[in-house]
């Protein structure tokens, strides 16, 4: 613990150095993440990163020595040339994109896997740190790779600034940023260039197995805060940066390696995301489709208690209810729309007729307009109209009622209370 | 080679085969991603099972590679629909967490025990022959024995269910329509790549199988239009991958995995560049011949305008012949070999036998002229351009119904529609 306190705060130089670089990387991974996410181009990223391998492998059989430049040079060349073949395959031959991906997944790697094997074999033995490559190991970061990576960083947020309206566009209606003249193909390119370039200088850090994490995790965790792009970027990159602070460090503290610890950071975030976000998580979800149900239930309340009394002039008359609606009812009398005036009888207050007499009126003026425009038969209509009549926002209901007037099926002097007829007979289940 | 390297090369065959008839399935449903993450995510599956027996018994391996490989199924659908987020980017997600788990847990793994992430990623094939059990009397490597058997389960469950699966893969609607659960068989296809990825994970890594999952189905799909004719093809490829890739290590004493991997890339490429009804270069040939016809026909109707203009102008003088001078130049060369036209004094002329098609040109040209003209709205100014690029393909019969429904006497610029 007393480590990670030491890690935390930045003691010691070379703990900045891995922690500056850590999070830098994972602020620009995020942000360009988040735009390949959106532009559905998530899993680009991994093939990238997979055909690093084998581009550090020739880098080193041509350089001959552990050359850092030379290896994210090679490992650079090798990701474009994979992302190009993604990209013919896609286009030129019938095979889809995800069968492309993945092949290219498999290939890149596996030739990246037979090269290092014959490297290992090689008289010098020199094992070239190449297996570092495939986990990541942060600790190892020196001020030098910080550097780069805080290059690499600029240029990626200065490119998203410059070209952050091309880049939406692109992400959000390709088609239509084509119709206008831009040159979509060539901002694909960048676009998968940034992604590149993120991926390689990550690799040393991250490993090519995990290097997808950090462009995918943090993106996908941002679009449950948000519905702009902008913040999207931002909180992605915060994100991104959080996770690989979080990851170095534990991982540094607990002897584990880098590329996981970093992973499950974002996958945390992630979670968190996924479970508390305001509207889209999955709590706000349910809570929401709670309340709709509980809405529905004493809506159907209150149309089977004015349907059960209509035949009798006094709206407030007692009905019995029956079972199925026992749940809803109670909602209904605690929000005093219904009182119980005998053992088994209801009876609706003065407030519930008024909300019965609008659920009532949405549902007949529905039905009406299901049966007469969409022609649907009217021994189907209740049902159909029963799965609307709960959503149906006010400004619908008021254009019904209104065309319906105009059609002299309705009284021509508007009241509040007006309902028209049920176009079918009242019985059964409401 | 030695008895040892043919046990290798069995094993890789006996991976690939069933990994490559899977495989149809997943690349026509577009699951080719699942597939590659469910190969990875299986890894805390095997660990677990590893840490909680103790041992590298097959069964409970398999049972925890399965439940994390429809784990990762399930999670990685629930995110995409509960949070909106994209599939790919759900799957990745899933993926690189559980792998990350997985790498995580090897920690609690016993170093007397030779399991690791590097292990998991490309396996050990070569070390396949030395760890051997008896089957009747005969000392058979386990990996080897255990990819057989999957590898008949699979291709029993494949031929029994052929036609469940054909209609869920082209027509999951109208299999739910048929009463074929389209959910039931998405879940057995995918435990069975979670079998299949973990009965070879030991043997030939995670990589290995993701390309063979793929790499062969993809190269049967270049290949032929047919489903049944797909998963054979498939196997073979698969086979041959697994052969060539070996063969390659051998050579180059290099990894057996990887290399089989490279040779899968390898032959799909050739594949898709040569096959000939959907090959690239098949494509592009017959793109470039069909250029060169139209350039051809744009020659002769050239000439007979001009002749019927008494016009003095040269081919490359021509409007829309002066921006492809280089195949203008060809088919001038091949029209005069063939006889269609004649070169005097300097200047191009059509011969009778370059009459006959240069008028069928024109002739379709102008019937189209007329036929828009009549039905539909484009101005006059309107209807060259489009005319000029359907010329090339009315065909005799068209162009007499075109005749019977626009008229023969003149297209709607005035000018006389050429007789056949």
């Amino acid at each position: 613990m007393n480590d990670f306190v030491r890690l935390i705060t930045l003691q010691d130089a070379n703990t900045r150095v891995v922690i500056l670089g850590s999070s830098l990387l994972g602020l620009a991974c995020g942000s360009v993440g988040a735009l390949s996410v959106l532009r559905k181009r998530a899993l680009v990223g991994d093939a990238v990163a997979h055909a690093a391998l084998p581009g550090v492998c020739v880098a080193y059989l041509v350089v001959g020595n552990r050359n850092f430049a030379a290896f994210l040079l090679g490992a650079l060349l090798f990701g474009v040339l994979c992302a190009a073949f993604i990209a013919a395959v896609r286009t030129y031959t019938r095979v889809k994109e995800d069968a492309a991906t993945a092949l290219a997944i498999g290939s890149f790697f596996g030739l990246g896997i037979a090269l290092s094997r014959m490297i290992q074999s090689q008289p010098s033995g020199n094992r070239a740190g190449l297996d570092s490559f495939i986990f990541g190991k942060a600790a190892s970061m020196v001020a030098a790779d910080a550097k780069l990576i805080s290059i690499v960083c600029a240029v990626v947020v200065l490119a998203i600034v410059l070209l952050y309206k091309e880049l939406k566009l692109l992400c959000f209606d390709r088609d239509f940023a084509q119709s206008l003249g831009w040159p979509v193909s060539r901002l694909d390119l960048v676009l998968m260039g940034l992604v590149a370039v993120c991926t390689v200088v990550g690799l040393p850090a991250v490993g090519v197995v995990l290097m997808v994490s950090l462009l995918v995790i943090p993106a996908s965790g941002a679009r449950f805060w948000t519905d702009r792009l902008g913040v999207m970027i931002i909180l992605s990159g915060l994100i991104g940066a959080i996770a690989g602070v979080l990851g170095t460090s534990i991982s540094a503290t607990a002897a584990l390696p880098t590329g996981p610890m970093v992973t499950l950071s974002a996958a945390s975030i992630f979670a968190v995301s996924f479970v508390v976000a305001p509207r889209r998580g999955i709590v706000a979800q349910v809570a929401r489709q709670r309340r709709l149900r509980r809405r529905v239930g004493i809506q159907n309340v209150l149309r089977a208690a004015y349907e059960a009394t209509e035949q009798r002039t006094d709206p407030r008359a007692t009905w019995a209810s029956s079972k199925s609606m026992h749940a809803g009812l109670r909602l209904a009398m605690k929000e005093g729309l219904v009182l119980q005036a005998d053992a088994d009888r209801y009876q609706l207050t003065r407030y519930g007729v008024e909300e019965a007499v609008k659920v009532v009126r949405a549902h007949r003026l529905w039905e009406l307009f299901l049966t007469d425009k969409a022609s649907v038969a009217i021994d189907h209509v209740d049902r159909d109209a029963d799965q609307l009549e709960h959503v149906l926002p006010r400004e619908v209901v008021e254009r019904l009622e209104a065309q319906l007037r105009g059609e002299g099926r309705l009284p021509i002097t508007p009241g509040e209370m007006d309902v028209p007829g049920s176009v079918h007979e009242i019985g059964g289940q409401p | 080679m030695t008895s040892g390297d043919w046990w290798v090369m069995l094993t890789a065959v006996l991976c690939a085969l069933p990994c490559s008839v899977l495989g149809c399935f997943l690349v026509l449903r577009r699951m080719s991603l699942l597939g590659d993450a469910i190969t990875h995510a299986i890894l805390p599956g095997i660990v677990l099972a590893f840490v909680l027996t103790g041992s590298r018994g097959v069964s409970p391996m398999l049972a925890g590679a399965a439940a994390a490989g429809i784990l990762t199924a399930l999670l990685s659908g629930a995110i995409n629909r509960w949070g909106k987020v994209d599939e790919g980017a759900s799957l990745g997600l899933v993926f690189s967490t559980m792998f990350a788990l997985g790498v995580v847990m090897l920690g609690w793994v016993p170093r007397t025990m030779d399991l690791d992430p590097g292990c998991v990623l490309y396996g050990i094939i070569e070390g396949v022959p030395f760890d051997t059990t008896l089957v009747l009397g005969f000392a058979v490597p386990k990996a080897a024995l255990t990819l057989g058997i999957v590898t008949i389960a699979v291709l029993a469950l494949v031929i029994v269910f052929f036609k469940e699966l054909r209609i869920v893969c082209f027509d999951p609607q109208l299999a739910t329509t048929l009463g074929i659960s389209a959910a039931v068989v998405h879940y057995a296809l995918l435990g069975s790549v979670a079998t299949t990825a973990v009965a070879s994970f030991e043997a030939v890594g995670s990589i290995l199988v993701i390309t063979m999952l793929v790499a062969p189905a993809a190269t049967a799909q270049m290949l032929t239009d047919k489903l049944g004719t797909m998963v054979v093809v498939a196997a073979i490829v698969g086979i041959l991958d697994a052969i060539v890739g070996h063969l390659l290590a051998v050579m180059l004493n290099s990894s057996v995995a990887g290399m089989m991997s490279v040779a899968a890339g390898i032959i799909f490429v050739t594949v898709a560049l040569a096959s000939p009804r959907h090959g690239v270069i098949g494509k592009i040939a017959r793109r470039a011949l069909l250029r060169l016809r139209i350039a051809e026909e744009d020659v002769l109707g050239t000439l007979y305008r001009n002749s019927e203009a008494d016009q003095r102008l040269t081919i490359t003088q021509s409007a829309s012949l002066r921006t492809r001078r280089r195949l203008v130049k060809l088919a001038v060369w091949r029209l005069t070999r063939a006889g269609q036209i004649s070169n005097s004094d300097g200047r191009l002329h059509l011969t009778e036998k370059g009459l006959v098609s240069a008028r069928s040109v024109v002739r379709s040209h102008r019937l189209w002229e007329a036929f828009l003209a009549k039905h539909s709205s484009l101005p006059l100014d309107h209807l060259h351009d489009p005319s000029e690029r359907v010329e090339h393909f009315i065909t005799a019969p068209l162009q007499e119904e075109l005749a019977r429904e626009a008229g023969e006497c003149a297209d709607p610029h005035g000018k006389a529609i050429p007789p056949r």
